[in-house]
């Protein structure tokens, strides 16, 4: 199997065969004894450039560098680096680019990632480029699933909240059209639902059902993605205050779901998920956010050794 | 072309843009830069056709289209009848393509895209039916409406 991508820019640029090169990478360094894996990557730099604040994915990325023996350098905010000057962002890559093997990066520009890997000799691995991707994200989600369930293919697939904005919903359903046999069940108030453009890309490669209410589907689901509503994309507040609790799950929501059924969020979290739901075997959102940490320490093992023309 | 079809007298040299969606000319000129002309062009709006029920066209005397220019007619008019005309005969006759990328042909309407804020050249790949543009950097669609006014 051989990996076809340079960058990690976005879940558009991946097929099946390269996500599930990745998961079964990941699954690899969860396995392997850390007296090996803390090798990997010695000698190797990571630039970690976070343009814009992000304090999980940031450590998530930090984390598994320093886990696998890489170096570190970059910034937590732009306000240390020069784009506060005024440098543009090509020229702080390439600056980079000449102290570090790797280049992570959020930013809120977007398309900030692929003109950043359009002047990088060393690859880029996008950490978020405003409301546009996050592809690590959705390879971690991904891996979370067919970590539990031990396949992707055929799983029924509730998302829940906000489908209009929230960007990690429309990238995991780009990459489950990538599967076969799943079906995705998009809950969401009648204002916030998945955009019609992205339906009409994924038609034909998966099955779509559309409802405001939640009950109607629990007991097909195998897995639920909630989303948090958020209230940054409102511009009337009142909107915002009309539609914010619409869904607020809580343990009631389980004697309706399927057994091993689980839930999952990519956090924060305000009030969709109640604590209470926290301490059920149904509640896989933390071990989603740990899972973080393979998915970006296997991107990393494999980008090591790019070699970009 | 006969002079029946179009009603008008011909150009002598030039281009004949025939087919034209009703509502399209105006805006072409604007695209090509003929909005102030050196020589003369002439504009048909909601003329009847066989074919189209309504078209509009446009006459453009001493100059010739380049591919780009095209590109860009092709995105608001695809289907439209390109015609090169040299003394007064129709030298070149062609039907205007949609075309699969449209590179430095629009601007993203994103104003949070990074080919806006740091003013780079664009990208974008068309989808037909409907008519859409996806940038390559920030990704965002535009539909037939935005990439009209979004043309270069």
């Amino acid at each position: 199997m051989v990996f076809s991508l340079t960058d990690i820019l976005s879940i558009s640029d991946f097929s099946r065969e390269d996500i599930e090169f990745v998961l079964q990478e990941a699954a690899t360094m969860e396995k392997m004894p850390e007296s090996k894996k803390s090798g990997l990557l010695r000698g190797i730099v990571v630039a970690s450039l976070f343009f814009e604040p992000s304090t999980r994915t940031r450590l998530s990325f930090e984390t598994a560098i320093q886990s696998l023996g890489g170096e570190v350098i970059g910034f937590a905010d732009a306000k240390v680096s020069s784009t506060k000057k005024g440098e543009s962002l090509s020229d702080t890559i390439r600056i980079a680019g000449g102290y570090a093997d790797v280049i992570v990066m959020r930013h809120w520009i977007e398309g900030a990632a692929r003109r950043a890997a359009e002047v990088s000799s060393k690859p880029i691995i996008n950490g978020g480029d405003g409301s546009n991707q996050h592809p690590t994200q959705t390879l971690l989600d991904l891996y979370t699933i067919k970590k539990q369930f031990g396949k992707i293919d055929g799983l029924n697939v509730g998302m829940l909240g906000d489908l209009k904005y929230g960007r990690t919903v429309h990238s995991l359903l780009y990459a489950l059209a990538d599967f076969k046999g799943v079906k995705v069940f998009l809950i969401s108030p009648e204002s916030l639902k998945m955009p019609q453009n992205i339906l009409d890309d994924v038609e034909g490669k998966v099955e779509v059902r559309e409802t405001e209410k939640v009950e109607e589907f629990l007991p097909q689901l195998d897995v639920l993605y909630a989303t948090r509503i958020q209230k940054e994309r409102f511009v009337d507040e009142f909107e915002y205050e009309q539609i914010k609790n619409v869904y607020i799950l809580g343990k009631e929501i389980l004697k309706h779901t399927k057994k091993g059924f689980k839930i999952m969020h990519p956090l924060p979290r305000v009030n969709e998920l109640k604590p209470e739901l926290d301490s059920t075997e149904a509640a896989l959102y933390f071990e989603q956010a740990r899972n973080g940490v393979p998915v970006r320490q296997a991107l990393l093992n494999i980008l090591k050794d790019v070699k970009k023309e | 072309m006969k002079k029946d079809d179009i009603r008008l007298m011909p150009i002598s040299n030039g281009t004949v843009l025939d087919h034209l969606p009703v509502g399209s000319a105006l805006r072409i000129i604007e695209i090509l830069g003929l909005d102030k002309p050196k020589s003369a062009v002439t504009l048909a709006i909601n003329t009847e056709s066989k074919s189209m029920g309504k078209k509009d066209l446009v006459f453009i005397e001493g100059k010739e289209l380049s591919r780009e220019e095209t590109d860009k007619i092709g995105l608001i008019a695809a289907g439209a009848t390109l015609n090169v005309i040299k003394a007064s005969e129709v030298k070149k006759k062609e039907t205007i393509a949609m075309p699969d990328h449209a590179d430095g042909l629009i601007k993203c309407m994103n104003p949070k895209c990074i080919t806006v804020i740091e003013g780079l050249p664009t990208r974008f790949s068309i989808r037909k039916d409907p008519l859409r543009a996806k940038c390559r950097y920030c990704e965002k669609e535009m539909n037939e409406k935005e990439i009209f006014n979004a043309i270069k």
